[in-house]
């Protein structure tokens, strides 16, 4: 299987992504934000970061990068594109995925494990995973997602929701939301569900001695689910 | 503009160093050449007042490859693997404006340590801030904490331990020191030192502005109720740009271009122009028409001293400038060759084709003024005889509840939370912890990093205090298990103009010296930081000591977190009872003076390589040295850890249980073992003439002191993880 990460000037999350894409069992290759097309690829990585400084909106200044447009195309034909943390709020301003990302509640930056619901499975990234609780680890600034009451209703009836902060028994109250997010959402689809955007980072939770292993899970039901 | 005595007064210099100019110069300078003069003289710059004493530190080791006097200390990490570390201050910029103080802290810390070719792999910190009553220090402490989080989140380099006191000795200078770590090939160190003639001097980086002129020579005066006016000599940060500058420099280190390269950090170009030039014993020649600069019609005086951020001097190899222009304009960045190095041994600068200033480098670098100030001894306090009977007065749970929740003590959660500690994947002991650990990557070696500060003990005496912070981090690293390595120290004091405040500083460093000294525990870098002061009044002496210590199998890591019902707690090392300067004498009992306790060194460093021996004989399952607060506080946040109680086995010592409980003795670690490795543990302890007590065992939910003194866990969580978060929201 073959992925690719981009690297747009102020990734930081890209090496990250790489070595976790690769223990699983990923062949993948790193994208430089000035290259025109892609590789041939069966998931396209945006990962975190702080693109262009985040100076602009988060995520602006990337989703107008040359490579976008070829991301773009990937996505419209199918194809896999994942968006983490920087990655989202890129996926957002490119309108890939609805919403947008604000400022934390607090407006602090937070960095801690937290619990997270997986319930939607009816999509290649989550099919076949035998929880629903999960826990990640986010580390973020802008992570409060918003929408419109039309959009929200929109994602939820056509099931976009990928991703809920909860705690370690699934409940999705809003004392569990760490960032103020609406509805306590964490990630969201586009329409088909090919492409995901979410804040928290499974690459970071990849060896037990680390934060923890439930990135694990989720990197080797993704490989499973491309084969 | 003609120059006299009064504008060099006003530069900061002294009368007689402004003679001295003359006469080195053989005529009167002209305002660049005495901006230079001032910037390469001031003591940020030329340590004129401490460089003596600083000698006497050990420097050297098996395991150094690089010590103070380059960009940042190296040492050998085996496996042709080394560790590029420093620690810096940038208080005076932090107390004037806290958000970009703090942030260009962080990132001109983290340039010195990729300058050497190193990846920064972990960053730590130590603030310090007025008492938690004064009304600013809410909003210095919440804009130091952005500060540092913005500029280290954004470059994607962990935050993985820190250090924050508050102490009203600090109402008027806080301090920010900030500490990075960087990994390199020991066969890549890029150095500071210019070799070779008609090399090309290339500038790369953000563009020059006006800001943070005079910024060094700022940081070298007192404070006065002028100080806001100030506030256009701080820097302004710009992360992006250092990330994209230290990948540039990393894609361009990774060839065989450089010759010599030096980042632009206090004193801008001309620091780093001057060193290079001088450490090479060569001469200079900068064309200021080629810098690149943010505004039009900056002067040549302006040119030199800007401390604008994220900018780097580069020597080098004819005939590399098309490809290091190339990898410099892939990542956006600014790139120009302003000069070529020269056989004249003089700085030559050139404005318009005229040139502009001539100074011979040796004037300004082995001439600068070195001075042997007048310093006072600080005496050994007298021992205060507290009477028995006053401790019947205090219930233990009380006093506990009011300990764990002091500012000094309480978990810094509120801080660290805001410091992405994880990125780069390869944290495996986050802030809260006795060290920060990450391991280096790809390989089953770890990094262990703590920066400590003791003021109170320091402040009492120097010489005690000197020796006790040294032995603090070594300790720390020792619970993690890590070997430590050496130090990196940053020496926050009042003015050494005031024989007071040069005796701390005099015999703080001396105690500083002979702990490493002992304990093979060298400096390797560091800083000095006087005339933290406010009119007359200075903080208390603040050596922060930046420690660094290399596990060989990370697997093998101790944390603090108490793991299992039924194991044996024991105390490692002698607890005498010693109050005076605790925070309980300090906080409970109102006394605030006498001596701090007494540092053994054989003792230190028996007890630390005792617990080394048990930890590599895995009879170790959990670990924490016993620092402010005593037994009883490092049992406390024990519990917290691993949400575990602890039954306190009836006492056998033949002390107060208050003296027991809160005293400070030094050496002292508290452990976690099962109980089957009892007799193991005690024949090693035994053979090494280690003192040991039997503590307790470990128990759920409670922490059973006595049959009267029971306290739940939930309890010492509220009282110790709940102060901060509610005095800053």
């Amino acid at each position: 299987m073959k992925s690719a990460v981009i690297t747009f000037p102020g990734s930081n999350c890209d090496r990250d992504m790489h070595v976790a894409l690769n223990k699983f069992g990923f062949k993948n290759q790193m994208v430089w934000h000035n290259d025109n097309e892609l590789p041939k690829s069966d998931l396209v990585v945006l990962p975190g970061g702080f693109s262009y400084g985040d100076y602009l909106r988060c995520g602006s200044m990337a989703s107008k990068s040359k490579i976008m447009q070829s991301v773009i195309n990937f996505a419209k034909s199918g194809g896999l594109v994942m968006g983490i943390c920087n990655g989202f709020q890129i996926l957002v301003e490119s309108g890939l995925v609805p919403g947008v990302l604000l400022r934390n509640r607090y407006l602090e930056f937070i960095c801690k494990n937290v619990f997270v619901k997986i319930d939607n499975k009816d999509n290649p990234y989550f099919k076949n995973l035998n929880k629903e609780v999960f826990e990640f680890h986010i580390a973020h600034n802008e992570g409060n997602y918003f929408c419109t009451n039309d959009q929200l209703k929109e994602i939820e009836d056509n099931n976009q929701v990928a991703i809920y902060y909860c705690n370690n028994n699934g409940k999705t109250e809003e004392k569990f939301n760490p960032n103020g997010s609406l509805k306590n959402i964490a990630g969201i689809f586009n329409k088909e569900k090919n492409v995901l955007g979410m804040m928290p980072h499974p690459e970071r939770m990849i060896d037990k001695s680390l934060s923890g292993e439930d990135g694990s899970f989720f990197f080797k039901n993704l490989i499973n689910n491309i084969r | 503009m003609k120059i006299n005595e009064q504008i060099a007064i006003d530069h900061g210099l002294k009368k007689e160093e402004y003679k001295k100019i003359c006469d080195l110069l053989k005529r009167v300078p002209n305002l660049t050449e005495l901006g230079i003069f001032s910037a390469m003289w001031n003591e940020h710059c030329s340590y004129k007042s401490s460089r003596l004493h600083l000698k006497k530190l050990p420097t050297s080791g098996e395991k150094v490859i690089q010590g103070p006097g380059e960009n940042a200390g190296v040492i050998d990490i085996e496996d042709g693997d080394a560790i590029v570390f420093k620690i810096e201050s940038h208080n005076h910029p932090s107390f004037i404006e806290p958000y970009q103080g703090a942030a260009t802290g962080v990132g001109g810390i983290m340039r010195d340590v990729f300058t050497m070719g190193a990846r920064p792999i972990a960053n730590l910190n130590s603030i310090h801030f007025g008492s938690s009553q004064n009304k600013k220090t809410k909003n210095l402490l919440r804009g130091v904490v952005h500060g540092i989080g913005g500029y280290g989140n954004c470059m994607g380099v962990p935050t993985i331990a820190g250090q924050t006191s508050f102490d009203s000795s600090y109402n008027g200078n806080i301090l920010v020191n900030a500490m990075t770590l960087g990994l390199v090939k020991k066969n890549k160190i890029f150095y500071s030192k210019a070799a070779g003639l008609n090399k090309p001097v290339i500038y790369v980086g953000s563009k020059t502005g006006r800001d943070g002129i005079h910024g060094a020579s700022m940081a070298s005066a007192s404070f006065d109720e002028k100080i806001e006016e100030k506030k256009p000599t701080v820097q302004v940060g710009d992360p992006f740009t250092e990330k994209l500058l230290l990948e540039a420099c990393l894609e361009l280190m990774a060839g065989d271009s450089i010759i010599a390269i030096q980042d632009m950090g206090a004193a801008g170009l001309t620091s780093s122009s001057i060193e290079m030039a001088s450490k090479g014993n060569l001469g200079i020649e900068l064309n200021l028409n080629k810098v690149p600069c943010r505004e039009s019609k900056m002067t040549p005086y302006e040119i030199m001293l800007s401390e604008s951020q994220e900018r780097m001097l580069i020597v080098l190899e004819n005939g590399k400038e098309d490809l290091a222009k190339k990898i410099f304009d892939k990542w956006d960045l600014d790139f120009a060759i302003i000069g070529k190095t020269t056989n004249t041994k003089n700085i030559e600068l050139y404005y318009d084709e005229r040139q502009v200033a001539t100074i011979p480098i040796n004037t300004l670098v082995e001439n600068s003024p070195m001075y042997d100030r007048k310093w006072k001894k600080t005496k050994l306090p007298k021992k205060n005889l507290i009477k028995k009977e006053e401790f019947k007065k205090f219930k233990i749970k009380e006093v506990l509840g009011k300990i764990l929740s002091n500012p000094n003590v309480c978990s810094k959660e509120w801080i660290w939370q805001q410091y992405d500690h994880t990125v780069m994947g390869d944290t495996i002991q986050k802030p809260g912890g006795d060290s920060g650990v990450v391991r280096v990557h790809g390989t089953d070696k770890a990094i262990a990093a703590t920066v400590d500060s003791s003021a109170i003990y320091c402040w009492a005496h120097p010489l005690t205090g000197g020796k006790q912070v040294v032995c603090e981090s070594w300790r720390n690293l020792i619970s993690v298990g890590a070997t430590p390595i050496a130090i990196t120290n940053c020496l926050n004091f009042g003015s050494p103009e005031k024989e007071e405040n040069m005796g701390e500083f005099v015999e703080c460093v001396q105690g500083i010296g002979e702990a490493c000294e002992y304990l093979k525990f060298p400096v390797v870098s560091g800083n000095v930081s006087f005339y933290n002061q406010t009119k007359e009044i200075g903080i208390k002496p603040t050596p922060s000591i930046g420690g660094v210590g290399l596990m060989k199998n990370y697997k093998q890591m101790i944390t603090m977190d108490f793991k299992e019902i039924n194991n044996l707690v024991l105390v490692i090392g002698k607890t005498e009872g010693h109050l005076d300067q605790s925070l309980f004498a300090r906080n409970i009992l109102n006394e605030k003076n006498g001596p701090p306790p007494e540092i053994n060194l054989f003792n230190e460093k028996n007890n630390g390589e005792s617990i080394l021996q048990l930890i590599k004989n895995n009879l170790i399952k959990t670990a924490h040295d016993v620092s402010i607060g005593g037994i009883i506080t490092a049992v406390s946040k024990m519990c917290i850890k691993g949400n575990k109680g602890i039954e306190f086995n009836k006492p056998k010592y033949f002390m107060n249980e208050i003296e027991y409980l809160f005293c400070e003795d030094q050496g002292r670690y508290v452990i976690e073992i099962d109980p089957k490795d009892l007799k193991k543990v005690i024949s090693i302890l035994d053979k090494n003439s280690v003192h040991f007590d039997e503590l307790g065992k470990i128990i759920d939910k409670n922490m059973i002191i006595n049959q009267k003194t029971k306290v739940t866990i939930d309890e010492l969580k509220s009282y110790n993880t709940n102060w901060l978060k509610e005095y800053m929201n």
